[in-house]
Protein backbone atom coordinates (compact mmCIF):
# COMPACT_ATOMS: atom_id res chain seq x y z
CA UNK A 1 0.00 0.00 0.00
CA UNK A 2 1.46 3.40 -0.98
CA UNK A 3 1.66 6.38 1.35
CA UNK A 4 -1.00 8.12 -0.74
CA UNK A 5 -3.35 5.16 -0.37
CA UNK A 6 -2.83 5.13 3.40
CA UNK A 7 -3.48 8.90 3.56
CA UNK A 8 -6.67 8.46 1.57
CA UNK A 9 -7.77 5.67 3.91
CA UNK A 10 -7.07 7.85 6.96
CA UNK A 11 -9.01 10.70 5.37
CA UNK A 12 -12.05 8.43 5.02
CA UNK A 13 -11.81 7.49 8.71
CA UNK A 14 -11.34 11.11 9.79
CA UNK A 15 -14.40 12.16 7.81
CA UNK A 16 -16.55 9.41 9.32
CA UNK A 17 -15.38 9.85 12.91
CA UNK A 18 -14.70 13.57 13.22
CA UNK A 19 -16.28 15.23 10.19
CA UNK A 20 -12.92 16.29 8.75
CA UNK A 21 -13.11 17.36 5.09
CA UNK A 22 -11.02 14.80 3.12
CA UNK A 23 -9.28 17.52 1.08
CA UNK A 24 -7.87 18.96 4.33
CA UNK A 25 -6.05 15.73 5.16
CA UNK A 26 -2.36 15.86 4.20
CA UNK A 27 0.82 14.40 5.69
CA UNK A 28 1.94 17.69 7.23
CA UNK A 29 -1.33 18.26 9.14
CA UNK A 30 -1.47 17.88 12.92
CA UNK A 31 -4.46 15.85 14.15
CA UNK A 32 -5.19 18.15 17.08
CA UNK A 33 -4.00 21.57 15.93
CA UNK A 34 -4.96 21.49 12.24
CA UNK A 35 -7.79 18.96 12.00
CA UNK A 36 -9.49 19.57 15.40
CA UNK A 37 -9.49 15.88 16.34
CA UNK A 38 -9.93 15.69 20.10
CA UNK A 39 -8.58 12.92 22.34
CA UNK A 40 -11.73 10.77 22.31
CA UNK A 41 -12.08 11.02 18.55
CA UNK A 42 -8.38 10.10 18.21
CA UNK A 43 -9.14 6.85 20.03
CA UNK A 44 -11.84 6.13 17.47
CA UNK A 45 -9.49 6.97 14.60
CA UNK A 46 -6.84 4.59 15.94
CA UNK A 47 -9.27 1.69 16.40
CA UNK A 48 -10.75 2.25 12.93
CA UNK A 49 -7.25 2.45 11.40
CA UNK A 50 -6.24 -0.82 13.06
CA UNK A 51 -9.23 -2.48 11.47
CA UNK A 52 -8.83 -0.87 8.05
CA UNK A 53 -5.10 -1.46 7.66
CA UNK A 54 -4.76 -4.70 9.66
CA UNK A 55 -2.18 -3.27 12.05
CA UNK A 56 -1.79 -2.85 15.82
CA UNK A 57 -1.29 0.65 17.20
CA UNK A 58 -0.57 0.39 20.94
CA UNK A 59 -1.67 3.25 23.20
CA UNK A 60 1.94 4.23 23.98
CA UNK A 61 2.54 4.75 20.24
CA UNK A 62 -0.50 6.94 19.75
CA UNK A 63 1.08 9.90 21.58
CA UNK A 64 3.89 9.89 18.97
CA UNK A 65 1.46 10.19 16.08
CA UNK A 66 1.18 13.99 15.99
CA UNK A 67 0.63 14.40 12.27
CA UNK A 68 -1.08 12.48 9.52
CA UNK A 69 2.41 11.76 8.14
CA UNK A 70 3.45 10.19 11.48
CA UNK A 71 0.46 7.85 11.27
CA UNK A 72 1.11 7.00 7.63
CA UNK A 73 4.73 6.12 8.43
CA UNK A 74 3.74 3.95 11.38
CA UNK A 75 1.09 2.09 9.38
CA UNK A 76 3.45 1.70 6.40
CA UNK A 77 6.13 0.16 8.65
CA UNK A 78 3.67 -2.25 10.29
CA UNK A 79 1.83 -3.47 7.20
CA UNK B 1 -43.07 34.08 53.27
CA UNK B 2 -43.36 35.91 49.99
CA UNK B 3 -41.37 34.13 47.29
CA UNK B 4 -39.45 35.61 44.39
CA UNK B 5 -41.83 35.69 41.44
CA UNK B 6 -40.81 33.19 38.72
CA UNK B 7 -42.26 33.18 35.22
CA UNK B 8 -42.05 31.01 32.11
CA UNK B 9 -40.59 32.83 29.11
CA UNK B 10 -39.70 30.03 26.70
CA UNK B 11 -40.95 26.59 25.63
CA UNK B 12 -39.34 23.80 23.63
CA UNK B 13 -40.25 20.21 22.84
CA UNK B 14 -39.81 17.35 20.44
CA UNK B 15 -42.49 14.71 20.93
CA UNK B 16 -44.42 11.90 19.26
CA UNK B 17 -46.97 14.55 18.26
CA UNK B 18 -44.60 17.02 16.61
CA UNK B 19 -41.06 18.26 16.25
CA UNK B 20 -41.74 21.46 18.17
CA UNK B 21 -44.15 23.02 20.66
CA UNK B 22 -46.53 24.53 18.08
CA UNK B 23 -47.06 21.29 16.15
CA UNK B 24 -47.35 19.27 19.38
CA UNK B 25 -49.96 21.66 20.80
CA UNK B 26 -51.94 21.67 17.53
CA UNK B 27 -51.98 17.88 17.52
CA UNK B 28 -53.16 17.83 21.13
CA UNK B 29 -56.00 20.26 20.51
CA UNK B 30 -57.05 18.15 17.52
CA UNK B 31 -57.02 14.96 19.59
CA UNK B 32 -54.37 13.18 17.54
CA UNK B 33 -52.61 10.06 18.77
CA UNK B 34 -48.83 9.75 18.54
CA UNK B 35 -48.90 6.00 19.07
CA UNK B 36 -48.04 3.59 16.27
CA UNK B 37 -46.84 0.05 15.62
CA UNK B 38 -43.21 -0.83 16.35
CA UNK B 39 -41.66 -2.11 13.15
CA UNK B 40 -38.11 -3.27 14.08
CA UNK B 41 -37.53 -7.04 13.92
CA UNK B 42 -36.92 -7.19 17.66
CA UNK B 43 -40.49 -6.13 18.33
CA UNK B 44 -41.88 -9.36 16.92
CA UNK B 45 -41.10 -11.41 20.02
CA UNK B 46 -42.48 -8.83 22.49
CA UNK B 47 -45.92 -8.86 24.08
CA UNK B 48 -46.02 -5.08 23.46
CA UNK B 49 -45.47 -3.99 19.86
CA UNK B 50 -46.60 -0.35 19.98
CA UNK B 51 -45.00 2.90 21.14
CA UNK B 52 -45.22 6.67 20.78
CA UNK B 53 -42.17 7.39 18.63
CA UNK B 54 -40.75 10.82 17.88
CA UNK B 55 -42.47 12.65 15.02
CA UNK B 56 -39.15 14.13 13.86
CA UNK B 57 -35.95 12.13 14.12
CA UNK B 58 -33.04 14.06 15.71
CA UNK B 59 -30.88 13.10 12.71
CA UNK B 60 -32.93 15.60 10.67
CA UNK B 61 -31.82 18.44 12.94
CA UNK B 62 -28.36 17.68 14.31
CA UNK B 63 -25.05 17.21 12.57
CA UNK B 64 -24.06 13.57 11.91
CA UNK B 65 -20.67 13.81 13.62
CA UNK B 66 -22.17 15.50 16.68
CA UNK B 67 -24.83 12.78 16.89
CA UNK B 68 -22.09 10.13 17.15
CA UNK B 69 -21.30 11.55 20.60
CA UNK B 70 -24.89 11.85 21.80
CA UNK B 71 -27.27 9.34 23.25
CA UNK B 72 -30.70 9.81 21.71
CA UNK B 73 -31.94 11.22 25.05
CA UNK B 74 -29.14 13.81 24.95
CA UNK B 75 -29.77 14.77 21.32
CA UNK B 76 -33.44 15.48 21.91
CA UNK B 77 -32.75 17.33 25.16
CA UNK B 78 -30.47 19.66 23.20
CA UNK B 79 -33.14 20.14 20.52
CA UNK B 80 -35.86 20.99 23.06
CA UNK B 81 -33.59 23.29 25.08
CA UNK B 82 -32.39 25.17 22.00
CA UNK B 83 -36.00 25.74 20.96
CA UNK B 84 -36.92 27.04 24.42
CA UNK B 85 -33.84 29.26 24.47
CA UNK B 86 -34.66 30.80 21.09
CA UNK B 87 -38.35 31.10 22.04
CA UNK B 88 -37.38 33.09 25.14
CA UNK B 89 -35.38 35.51 23.05
CA UNK B 90 -32.29 34.87 25.15
CA UNK B 91 -29.90 34.08 22.31
CA UNK B 92 -28.36 37.57 22.06
CA UNK B 93 -29.66 39.02 25.29
CA UNK B 94 -26.28 39.40 27.00
CA UNK B 95 -27.37 37.19 29.90
CA UNK B 96 -24.49 36.59 32.32
CA UNK B 97 -23.66 32.85 31.96
CA UNK B 98 -22.93 32.72 35.69
CA UNK B 99 -26.61 33.54 36.28
CA UNK B 100 -27.85 30.77 33.95
CA UNK B 101 -28.62 27.30 35.30
CA UNK B 102 -29.83 24.01 33.85
CA UNK B 103 -32.04 21.37 35.44
CA UNK B 104 -32.76 18.55 33.00
CA UNK B 105 -33.47 15.02 34.13
CA UNK B 106 -34.13 11.62 32.67
CA UNK B 107 -36.00 8.70 34.13
CA UNK B 108 -33.77 5.96 32.78
CA UNK B 109 -30.79 7.71 31.16
CA UNK B 110 -28.63 6.52 28.28
CA UNK B 111 -29.98 2.97 28.10
CA UNK B 112 -29.87 2.83 24.29
CA UNK B 113 -26.13 3.55 24.42
CA UNK B 114 -25.53 1.03 27.20
CA UNK B 115 -27.33 -1.69 25.27
CA UNK B 116 -25.74 -0.86 21.90
CA UNK B 117 -22.24 -0.78 23.36
CA UNK B 118 -22.86 -4.03 25.21
CA UNK B 119 -23.73 -5.60 21.85
CA UNK B 120 -20.39 -4.33 20.49
CA UNK B 121 -18.54 -5.59 23.57
CA UNK B 122 -20.03 -9.06 23.22
CA UNK B 123 -19.50 -9.25 19.47
CA UNK B 124 -16.11 -7.55 19.03
CA UNK B 125 -14.43 -7.16 22.41
CA UNK B 126 -13.63 -4.26 24.71
CA UNK B 127 -11.32 -2.36 22.35
CA UNK B 128 -14.25 -1.70 20.02
CA UNK B 129 -16.35 -0.06 22.74
CA UNK B 130 -16.74 3.63 21.89
CA UNK B 131 -14.74 6.16 23.93
CA UNK B 132 -17.94 8.22 24.01
CA UNK B 133 -19.84 5.48 25.88
CA UNK B 134 -19.63 6.97 29.38
CA UNK B 135 -20.61 10.57 28.56
CA UNK B 136 -23.41 9.14 26.42
CA UNK B 137 -24.93 6.91 29.10
CA UNK B 138 -24.34 8.96 32.26
CA UNK B 139 -27.65 10.21 33.66
CA UNK B 140 -26.40 13.80 33.88
CA UNK B 141 -25.41 13.71 30.21
CA UNK B 142 -28.50 15.50 28.87
CA UNK B 143 -28.22 18.30 31.47
CA UNK B 144 -24.49 18.61 30.83
CA UNK B 145 -24.95 18.85 27.05
CA UNK B 146 -27.68 21.46 27.40
CA UNK B 147 -25.39 23.40 29.73
CA UNK B 148 -22.58 23.20 27.16
CA UNK B 149 -24.85 24.32 24.32
CA UNK B 150 -26.04 27.37 26.27
CA UNK B 151 -22.84 28.06 28.20
CA UNK B 152 -24.61 27.78 31.56
CA UNK B 153 -22.34 28.37 34.55
CA UNK B 154 -24.69 28.71 37.53
CA UNK B 155 -24.92 24.94 37.95
CA UNK B 156 -26.11 22.07 35.79
CA UNK B 157 -28.30 19.54 37.55
CA UNK B 158 -29.86 16.18 36.81
CA UNK B 159 -32.91 15.07 38.72
CA UNK B 160 -34.02 11.45 38.56
CA UNK B 161 -37.39 10.47 40.00
CA UNK B 162 -38.72 8.10 37.33
CA UNK B 163 -41.93 9.43 35.78
CA UNK B 164 -41.91 12.50 38.05
CA UNK B 165 -38.48 13.57 36.77
CA UNK B 166 -39.53 16.35 34.38
CA UNK B 167 -41.73 18.01 36.99
CA UNK B 168 -39.17 17.63 39.75
CA UNK B 169 -36.49 19.14 37.50
CA UNK B 170 -38.78 22.16 37.08
CA UNK B 171 -39.19 22.48 40.85
CA UNK B 172 -35.41 22.46 41.23
CA UNK B 173 -35.23 25.29 38.68
CA UNK B 174 -37.81 27.19 40.70
CA UNK B 175 -35.78 26.64 43.87
CA UNK B 176 -32.57 27.83 42.18
CA UNK B 177 -34.15 31.13 41.20
CA UNK B 178 -35.91 31.62 44.53
CA UNK B 179 -32.64 30.93 46.37
CA UNK B 180 -30.88 33.55 44.27
CA UNK B 181 -28.51 31.07 42.61
CA UNK B 182 -29.68 31.92 39.08
CA UNK B 183 -31.80 34.45 37.17
CA UNK B 184 -32.69 32.01 34.39
CA UNK B 185 -32.94 28.22 34.46
CA UNK B 186 -33.62 25.93 31.50
CA UNK B 187 -35.57 23.07 33.06
CA UNK B 188 -37.22 19.92 31.81
CA UNK B 189 -36.85 16.25 31.04
CA UNK B 190 -35.88 13.84 28.30
CA UNK B 191 -36.40 10.15 27.59
CA UNK B 192 -35.54 7.83 24.71
CA UNK B 193 -35.66 4.17 25.64
CA UNK B 194 -37.79 2.57 22.96
CA UNK B 195 -35.89 -0.72 22.86
CA UNK B 196 -36.77 -4.30 23.58
CA UNK B 197 -35.18 -4.46 27.05
CA UNK B 198 -37.07 -1.56 28.72
CA UNK B 199 -40.25 -2.70 26.98
CA UNK B 200 -39.74 -6.27 28.17
CA UNK B 201 -39.09 -4.99 31.69
CA UNK B 202 -42.18 -2.82 31.83
CA UNK B 203 -44.31 -5.54 30.28
CA UNK B 204 -43.05 -8.09 32.77
CA UNK B 205 -44.50 -5.75 35.40
CA UNK B 206 -47.78 -5.97 33.46
CA UNK B 207 -47.70 -2.17 33.32
CA UNK B 208 -48.04 -1.71 29.56
CA UNK B 209 -50.96 -1.82 27.18
CA UNK B 210 -50.97 -4.81 24.84
CA UNK B 211 -53.56 -3.35 22.50
CA UNK B 212 -51.23 -4.04 19.58
CA UNK B 213 -53.95 -4.16 16.94
CA UNK B 214 -55.20 -0.64 17.67
CA UNK B 215 -52.14 1.50 18.57
CA UNK B 216 -54.03 4.79 18.49
CA UNK B 217 -56.59 3.50 20.97
CA UNK B 218 -54.08 1.91 23.37
CA UNK B 219 -53.52 4.88 25.69
CA UNK B 220 -56.93 5.47 27.27
CA UNK B 221 -56.73 6.98 30.76
CA UNK B 222 -59.85 6.49 32.93
CA UNK B 223 -61.58 4.38 30.27
CA UNK B 224 -62.97 1.04 31.50
CA UNK B 225 -61.00 -0.83 28.84
CA UNK B 226 -57.59 0.66 29.73
CA UNK B 227 -54.90 -1.96 30.15
CA UNK B 228 -51.67 -0.09 30.85
CA UNK B 229 -49.48 2.74 29.60
CA UNK B 230 -47.90 3.23 26.18
CA UNK B 231 -44.18 3.98 26.17
CA UNK B 232 -43.25 7.25 24.49
CA UNK B 233 -40.05 9.13 23.76
CA UNK B 234 -39.38 12.84 23.66
CA UNK B 235 -38.04 15.88 25.45
CA UNK B 236 -39.50 19.07 26.85
CA UNK B 237 -37.80 22.19 28.20
CA UNK B 238 -39.09 25.42 29.68
CA UNK B 239 -37.24 28.62 30.43
CA UNK B 240 -37.85 29.77 34.01
CA UNK B 241 -36.91 33.34 34.73
CA UNK B 242 -37.05 35.73 37.67
CA UNK B 243 -40.09 37.89 36.90
CA UNK B 244 -38.32 41.23 37.28
CA UNK B 245 -35.47 39.97 35.08
CA UNK B 246 -37.98 39.04 32.38
CA UNK B 247 -39.77 42.36 32.73
CA UNK B 248 -36.53 44.34 32.49
CA UNK B 249 -35.71 42.83 29.12
CA UNK B 250 -39.30 43.05 27.87
CA UNK B 251 -39.67 39.29 27.54
CA UNK B 252 -42.93 37.65 26.55
CA UNK B 253 -44.33 35.80 29.58
CA UNK B 254 -46.42 32.64 29.09
CA UNK B 255 -47.39 32.06 32.72
CA UNK B 256 -46.13 32.15 36.28
CA UNK B 257 -44.78 29.08 37.99
CA UNK B 258 -46.53 30.04 41.21
CA UNK B 259 -45.85 27.02 43.37
CA UNK B 260 -44.60 23.49 43.69
CA UNK B 261 -45.12 20.61 46.10
CA UNK B 262 -43.05 17.46 46.46
CA UNK B 263 -43.75 14.47 48.70
CA UNK B 264 -42.74 10.82 48.88
CA UNK B 265 -45.11 7.96 49.65
CA UNK B 266 -42.97 5.75 51.87
CA UNK B 267 -45.35 3.00 50.82
CA UNK B 268 -44.17 0.79 47.94
CA UNK B 269 -41.40 0.83 45.36
CA UNK B 270 -43.82 0.77 42.40
CA UNK B 271 -47.46 0.71 43.56
CA UNK B 272 -49.10 4.08 44.09
CA UNK B 273 -50.77 4.56 47.46
CA UNK B 274 -54.35 3.35 46.84
CA UNK B 275 -55.87 6.55 48.26
CA UNK B 276 -53.22 8.76 46.71
CA UNK B 277 -52.19 10.07 50.13
CA UNK B 278 -48.80 11.31 48.96
CA UNK B 279 -50.40 12.99 45.97
CA UNK B 280 -52.93 14.79 48.21
CA UNK B 281 -50.11 16.19 50.31
CA UNK B 282 -48.11 17.25 47.24
CA UNK B 283 -51.09 19.11 45.77
CA UNK B 284 -51.84 20.81 49.09
CA UNK B 285 -48.22 21.90 49.41
CA UNK B 286 -48.19 23.29 45.87
CA UNK B 287 -51.37 25.31 46.50
CA UNK B 288 -49.98 26.65 49.78
CA UNK B 289 -46.66 27.46 48.09
CA UNK B 290 -48.50 29.33 45.34
CA UNK B 291 -50.53 31.16 48.00
CA UNK B 292 -53.78 30.87 46.04
CA UNK B 293 -57.23 29.54 46.78
CA UNK B 294 -57.82 26.01 45.54
CA UNK B 295 -60.96 27.29 43.84
CA UNK B 296 -58.75 29.28 41.45
CA UNK B 297 -57.48 26.04 39.94
CA UNK B 298 -59.97 25.32 37.18
CA UNK B 299 -57.88 22.82 35.20
CA UNK B 300 -55.66 19.83 35.99
CA UNK B 301 -53.27 18.11 33.61
CA UNK B 302 -53.32 14.77 35.40
CA UNK B 303 -50.56 12.19 35.59
CA UNK B 304 -53.10 9.51 34.48
CA UNK B 305 -51.03 7.01 32.52
CA UNK B 306 -53.83 4.57 31.56
CA UNK B 307 -53.03 1.98 34.24
CA UNK B 308 -55.95 0.40 36.11
CA UNK B 309 -54.86 1.32 39.66
CA UNK B 310 -52.98 4.61 39.22
CA UNK B 311 -55.64 6.48 37.27
CA UNK B 312 -58.28 6.08 39.98
CA UNK B 313 -55.93 6.72 42.91
CA UNK B 314 -55.22 10.11 41.34
CA UNK B 315 -58.94 10.86 41.00
CA UNK B 316 -59.40 10.21 44.72
CA UNK B 317 -56.44 12.46 45.48
CA UNK B 318 -57.72 15.27 43.27
CA UNK B 319 -61.20 15.13 44.78
CA UNK B 320 -59.75 15.33 48.27
CA UNK B 321 -57.14 18.01 47.57
CA UNK B 322 -59.03 20.23 45.13
CA UNK B 323 -62.72 19.38 45.19
CA UNK B 324 -64.87 18.54 42.19
CA UNK B 325 -64.76 21.77 40.17
CA UNK B 326 -61.62 21.49 37.96
CA UNK B 327 -61.75 20.20 34.40
CA UNK B 328 -59.23 17.38 34.00
CA UNK B 329 -57.33 16.02 31.08
CA UNK B 330 -54.76 13.30 30.46
CA UNK B 331 -52.63 14.28 27.49
CA UNK B 332 -50.81 10.93 27.73
CA UNK B 333 -53.84 9.59 25.86
CA UNK B 334 -52.24 11.29 22.83
CA UNK B 335 -48.51 11.55 23.56
CA UNK B 336 -48.04 8.22 25.29
CA UNK B 337 -46.01 8.17 28.49
CA UNK B 338 -42.71 10.01 28.09
CA UNK B 339 -41.45 8.82 31.52
CA UNK B 340 -38.79 11.34 32.59
CA UNK B 341 -39.97 13.87 30.01
CA UNK B 342 -43.67 13.54 30.88
CA UNK B 343 -43.73 16.24 33.55
CA UNK B 344 -41.99 18.66 31.21
CA UNK B 345 -44.26 18.05 28.23
CA UNK B 346 -47.35 18.18 30.44
CA UNK B 347 -46.17 21.42 32.06
CA UNK B 348 -45.94 22.88 28.55
CA UNK B 349 -49.50 21.67 27.82
CA UNK B 350 -50.68 23.17 31.12
CA UNK B 351 -49.02 26.52 30.38
CA UNK B 352 -50.53 26.68 26.90
CA UNK B 353 -53.96 25.69 28.25
CA UNK B 354 -53.77 28.73 30.54
CA UNK B 355 -52.58 31.00 27.72
CA UNK B 356 -55.21 29.88 25.21
CA UNK B 357 -58.08 29.23 27.63
CA UNK B 358 -58.57 25.71 26.32
CA UNK B 359 -58.27 22.24 27.85
CA UNK B 360 -56.82 19.66 25.45
CA UNK B 361 -58.87 16.47 25.19
CA UNK B 362 -58.41 13.05 26.76
CA UNK B 363 -58.88 10.82 23.75
CA UNK B 364 -60.20 7.25 23.84
CA UNK B 365 -62.35 8.01 26.88
CA UNK B 366 -65.33 6.16 25.40
CA UNK B 367 -66.61 4.34 28.46
CA UNK B 368 -65.58 6.17 31.65
CA UNK B 369 -64.64 4.00 34.61
CA UNK B 370 -67.17 3.95 37.44
CA UNK B 371 -64.59 5.50 39.75
CA UNK B 372 -64.23 8.57 37.53
CA UNK B 373 -66.44 11.10 39.30
CA UNK B 374 -64.68 14.27 38.15
CA UNK B 375 -65.16 16.30 34.97
CA UNK B 376 -62.83 15.36 32.12
CA UNK B 377 -62.53 17.03 28.70
CA UNK B 378 -63.33 13.72 27.04
CA UNK B 379 -62.46 13.32 23.36
CA UNK B 380 -62.86 17.02 22.54
CA UNK B 381 -60.96 20.14 23.56
CA UNK B 382 -62.95 22.44 25.82
CA UNK B 383 -62.79 26.22 26.18
CA UNK B 384 -62.39 27.33 29.76
CA UNK B 385 -61.22 30.31 31.80
CA UNK B 386 -58.05 29.12 33.49
CA UNK B 387 -56.62 31.57 36.03
CA UNK B 388 -54.58 28.75 37.58
CA UNK B 389 -53.87 25.13 36.68
CA UNK B 390 -52.25 22.11 38.28
CA UNK B 391 -49.89 19.59 36.72
CA UNK B 392 -49.37 16.30 38.56
CA UNK B 393 -46.51 13.85 38.11
CA UNK B 394 -45.87 10.64 40.01
CA UNK B 395 -43.01 8.19 39.69
CA UNK B 396 -41.92 4.68 40.60
CA UNK B 397 -40.26 5.00 43.97
CA UNK B 398 -43.22 6.88 45.42
CA UNK B 399 -42.34 10.34 44.08
CA UNK B 400 -45.18 12.89 43.93
CA UNK B 401 -44.76 16.30 42.34
CA UNK B 402 -47.46 18.93 41.87
CA UNK B 403 -46.87 22.20 40.00
CA UNK B 404 -49.20 25.21 40.04
CA UNK B 405 -49.04 27.58 37.08
CA UNK B 406 -51.04 30.81 37.01
CA UNK B 407 -51.93 33.32 34.31
CA UNK B 408 -49.18 35.86 33.66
Amino acid sequence: MTRDEITTGLAEILEEVAGVTPDDVAEGKSFTDDLDVDSLSMVEVVVAAEEKFGVKIPDNEVQNLKTVGDAVSYIEAQS
Amino acid sequence: MAHTDVVVTGLGATTPLGGDVASTWDAMLNGQSGVSALTPDWAEQLPVRIAAQLAVDPAELLDRVKLRRLDRSEAIAIIAANQAWADAGLADSGLDPERLGVSVGSGIGGALTLLAQDDILEASGPRRVSPHTIPMLMPNGPAAWVGLELGARAGVHCVASACATGAEAITLGLDMIRAGRADVVVAGGTEAVIHQLPIAGFSSMRAMSTRNDEPEKASRPWDKARDGFVLGEGAGAIVLERADHAAARGARVYARLAGAGITSDGYDIVQPHPEGAGAVRAIAKAIADADIDRGDITHVNAHATSTPVGDLAEIKALRQALGDHPVLTATKSMSGHLLGAAGALESIATILAIRDGVVPPTINLDDPDDGLDLDVAANKARHLEIPAALNNSFGFGGHNVALVFTRA
